[in-house]
């Protein structure tokens, strides 16, 4: 192979989707043993492009060449034959299975009729210290950590031969620990000869990690760059379009009564596990609270116990001195309670529900919305029709699914939903989860703007820029326990990351 | 699960169509393999339907229990549930309005035929609505509850017409006075057992429509339907929704039993097996795609079939089983979307041949 001959070539590919163009004329080169970057906001078309390349669409325009030879790619077989490998963001490996059987699924090698699980340890064993991944692979995946699976994933395309791959968002769901490690891995693979996509809106990565940048908006290459001559600031303008601030405008906090004190709440799973132990912390009209903290050390419970949806078994919950613990959610929520989910698909929208219908989620029942026992649509369709002006959500009409949306869109309807119903408490759960820089800067701006309306803010998120940029304060959970209490002035990520792996307490102020 | 749901709720209207005439078709070469003649078969199954006024009659007679059942299905399908057990509640329906028409047959017959309606509606809502609280409280999947509770119903109906409403030496009830015929127009459909419950059929339609998008709690039933995380996050109580979903379900599968009893047949038989309403109801409602006005159409068109297919023996000489056939290949047709949008595609767009340079 000439060393000129790029690894992958795309040629002016265009794809259409009935009322758009996801990708228009986009023509991109990946290098042998470079990271290319691919960067762009949420519905820009980075993922249909990877789709494409990954065979999973067919391009309406274009065409493809790899090692400089024109290919089809019609199926993520053929991508696999060709040596693509992607490593999905949603991972997709088989819960109960061990690492072995996971990385050789649908490739098993057999010995006879059997398949022969002991050599294809063996080769996993040999892939994982050829590229220094540290995976056992007898260990089942439920029992592993989200950065094991993965790597595990990554096995997964080096197994099936892959000198090709494309990483989708791969540090979403990782600490900054493990963001860290795999970074390594990724150097490593370079380095021994791997090519690889990485998509991500991450400035950060990007800047460490890649050799080129190609930016993507709304779906047309708009530049691409090397990565050692460029910054940060001027990526994100190219991303977005317009010039963005990173750091957040923000005056100091009116810090003015309590408004949500937990006091010593205990809550155990259905097998016992304390999930929250003991946790206690209070958050005052005027501030936003953060809680840092790796996932799975009870952010989620957490969020349950304040909001009706789960049983805490002792402690109390309390907001502007009422007791809410064990309420039903509705009880909670008509005590002037908004909550941004976690999980935007899963509890924060109806996705089959127009934009219409999801605007009136939580206050259908009432007045001027229902009207002895019939829904008002004209109210809630010109209610609709204001809080998408105002919160600048895109949609082609109020009528259409919120399935349709992007993410960022489905995440501005959420926020003009829950602000809108004035809330004391305002609970903000990984508000930008998957959301692209200039979204992300609405939402922060959002939050600010209720604190500084008097308003207490909880935000949780496994993000620490996030939690070190918003927050007036900062409380770290570690195993159902709060572990600290800082002000981020005075704390550095390092710190911050020790606490949220337990090892380093310090004093709080409100902390038990 | 997923996948049947996205299957149910699809809006697209011309599917279906495409989907019946495929359905036809498929029906027509089994026909030819057997040495049938089609043309003669169809033929002779409208005129069956069309050809007199008693006929007419009795096809609308036959849809009215499909169109019961068919909302059944959707209703609860439209909340996120599968109500296999329309069957059960039909039964029970039955079961309650001859119990009510025969014991109360003192009460003068505007108060007693209401009563035993209602009183079926009530049944096979209650029954239903159990499965509904099983699934609610405890977490058990309605689609194993309510097959249980069709054996339950199958064999409690029997028990209570053998026990208390048994004509002596018959195998079924004494007649029920309760009667909903609409004899009015008897002359004009020469005696055909055409009843009210066609009507109430029809406006339980127009209920199911306005009941569910038109009001708060179908809201809510929507929203529970959809995606009941996002409800319960919302504060709707989904316990409460899943049990009331079940049980305007049942009432509508309950309906049903009374047009049967009160509009039919005039009395209740004991029953070797199961009638079958419910599962014909499952197909019909997947027809009519779930939605109040598609099922009444779906029902329309199983009803033709069903009734006509008599006709089809009669006049072509094709086993009446064949209609079975042509009736499982438009499901299979609207289930298996994707074979009708390949076959429409020629006439939505001309895709481009992909090039390589």
């Amino acid at each position: 192979m000439s060393a000129a001959a790029p690894v992958v070539e795309l040629k002016q590919i265009t794809k259409r989707f009935p009322g758009i163009v996801a990708n228009d004329s986009i023509s991109l080169t990946l290098n042998k043993g470079e990271i290319l970057a691919l960067l762009g906001e949420n519905g820009a078309g980075k993922s249909t492009l990877m789709n494409i390349v990954f065979g999973l669409y067919q391009p309406d325009e274009g065409s493809i060449e790899i090692n400089g030879k024109p290919v089809i790619i019609d199926s993520p077989n053929k991508a696999i034959e060709l040596g693509i490998g992607m490593v999905h963001q949603h991972f997709k490996l088989v819960e109960p299975f061990t690492v072995t059987e996971n990385i050789v699924l649908g490739m098993e090698p057999k010995k006879g009729v059997k398949i022969d699980y002991k050599s294809a340890a063996e080769q996993v064993r040999k892939l994982s210290e050829q590229y220094g991944l540290q995976v056992n692979p007898n260990a089942r995946i439920h029992d592993i950590s989200v950065g094991m699976q993965q790597r595990v994933e990554i096995m997964k395309t080096l197994y099936r031969g892959a000198d090709i791959l494309i990483f989708d968002e791969p540090t979403a769901v990782l600490t900054p620990q493990e963001i860290t490690e795999l970074m390594a891995i990724m150097k490593r693979l370079v380095a021994e000869g791997k090519s690889i996509i990485l998509i991500t809106h991450k400035l950060k990565e990007i800047m460490e990690i890649s050799d080129r940048v190609t930016i993507i908006r709304r779906g047309k290459v708009i530049d691409t760059v090397q990565t050692a001559g460029t910054n940060p600031n001027e990526l994100a303008e190219k991303m977005v379009g317009r010039g963005v601030t990173f750091k957040v405008d923000k005056q100091a906090p009116q810090v003015r009564e309590t408004v949500l004190k937990l006091n010593n709440v205990n809550s155990k799973s259905k097998e016992g596990v304390n999930l929250l132990n003991g946790l206690s912390f209070e958050v005052k009209a005027g501030e936003i609270l953060g809680i840092a903290g790796v996932d799975g050390n009870g952010q989620s419970e957490l969020i349950q116990a304040i909001t009706g949806l789960r049983k805490i078994d002792s402690g109390s919950i309390t907001v502007s001195g009422h007791e809410i613990a064990n309420l039903p959610p509705r009880k909670i929520s008509e005590l002037n309670v908004s909550h941004i989910p976690e999980d935007r698909h899963k509890h924060g929208l109806v996705l089959d529900f127009s934009v219409s219908e999801n605007m009136v989620l939580e206050t259908y029942y009432k007045k001027p919305y229902t009207k002895n026992g019939f829904l008002q649509r004209e109210v809630i369709d010109r209610y609709a029709e204001k809080m998408v002006a105002a919160f600048d959500v895109r949609t082609p009409s109020i009528e259409n699914k919120a399935r349709s949306l992007s993410g960022g869109n489905q995440q501005k309807a959420i926020i003009a939903r829950e602000i809108d119903k004035d809330p004391v408490l305002l609970i903000a759960a990984q508000p930008t989860r998957g959301l692209d820089v200039g979204a992300i800067e609405f939402v922060q701006k959002q939050l600010i703007a209720q604190r500084d309306q008097g308003k207490a803010v909880l935000l949780i998120s496994f993000e620490l820029d996030e939690i070190m940029n918003v927050s007036d304060r900062i409380a770290v959970i570690y195993e159902g326990q709060i572990v600290g209490e800082v002000y981020p002035q005075d704390t550095n990520d390092q710190e911050l990351g020790l606490m949220m792996a337990g090892s380093l307490k310090r004093g709080g102020n409100a902390g038990a | 699960m997923h996948r049947l749901k996205k299957i149910f709720a699809t809006d697209s209207y011309i599917v279906p169509i495409v989907a019946v005439i495929m359905g036809f078709i498929v029906g027509a070469i089994v026909m030819l393999i057997g040495g049938y003649d089609p043309i003669a078969a169809y033929s002779s199954l409208f005129q069956r339907v069309f050809g007199s006024s008693y006929d007419f009659g009795e096809a609308i007679r036959e849809m009215t229990p499909l169109m019961f059942t068919g909302l059944a299905v959707a209703f609860a399908f439209r909340s996120g549930m599968f109500n296999i057990g329309a069957d059960g509640q039909v039964l029970i329906g039955m079961t309650a309005a001859s119990l009510v028409g025969i014991k109360l047959s003192g009460m003068p017959t505007y108060l007693l035929v209401p009563l035993a309606v209602i009183a079926a509606g009530l049944a096979g809502g209650l029954w239903a609505g159990f499965a509904g609280y099983l699934k609610a409280k405890r977490g058990i999947n309605e689609v194993i509850t309510t097959i249980m509770l069709n054996w339950i119903a199958l064999y409690l109906s029997n028990y209570i017409v053998k026990n208390f409403l048994l004509l002596e030496g018959q195998n079924r009830s004494v007649d029920n006075p309760a009667s909903m015929s609409m004899t009015f127009l008897a002359s004009a459909f020469d005696n055909a057992r055409i009843h009210w419950g066609t009507v109430l059929a029809l406006a339980a339609a127009t209920f199911f429509y306005l009941y569910l998008w038109k009001t708060k709690q179908g809201y809510e039933m929507r929203a529970v339907g959809f995606n009941p995380h996002a409800a319960e996050y919302a504060g709707m109580n989904v316990g409460r929704n899943v049990v009331k979903a079940m049980f305007i379900s049942g009432v509508f599968a309950g309906l049903a039993g009374a047009g049967e009893v009160l509009g039919v047949f005039h009395y209740q038989s004991i029953f070797a097996a199961s009638p079958g309403y419910g599962f014909d109801g499952i197909a019909v409602a997947l027809l009519g795609l779930t939605h109040p006005f598609g099922v009444i159409l779906a029902a329309i068109l199983y009803g033709m079939l069903t009734y006509g297919s008599a006709g089809m023996s009669f006049g072509a000489d094709v086993p009446p089983e064949l209609i079975r056939i042509v009736i499982g290949s438009i499901i299979f047709f609207i289930a298996a979307q994707g074979i009708v949008r390949w076959v429409l595609k020629p006439f939505y767009f001309k895709r481009k041949k992909e090039k390589v340079s």
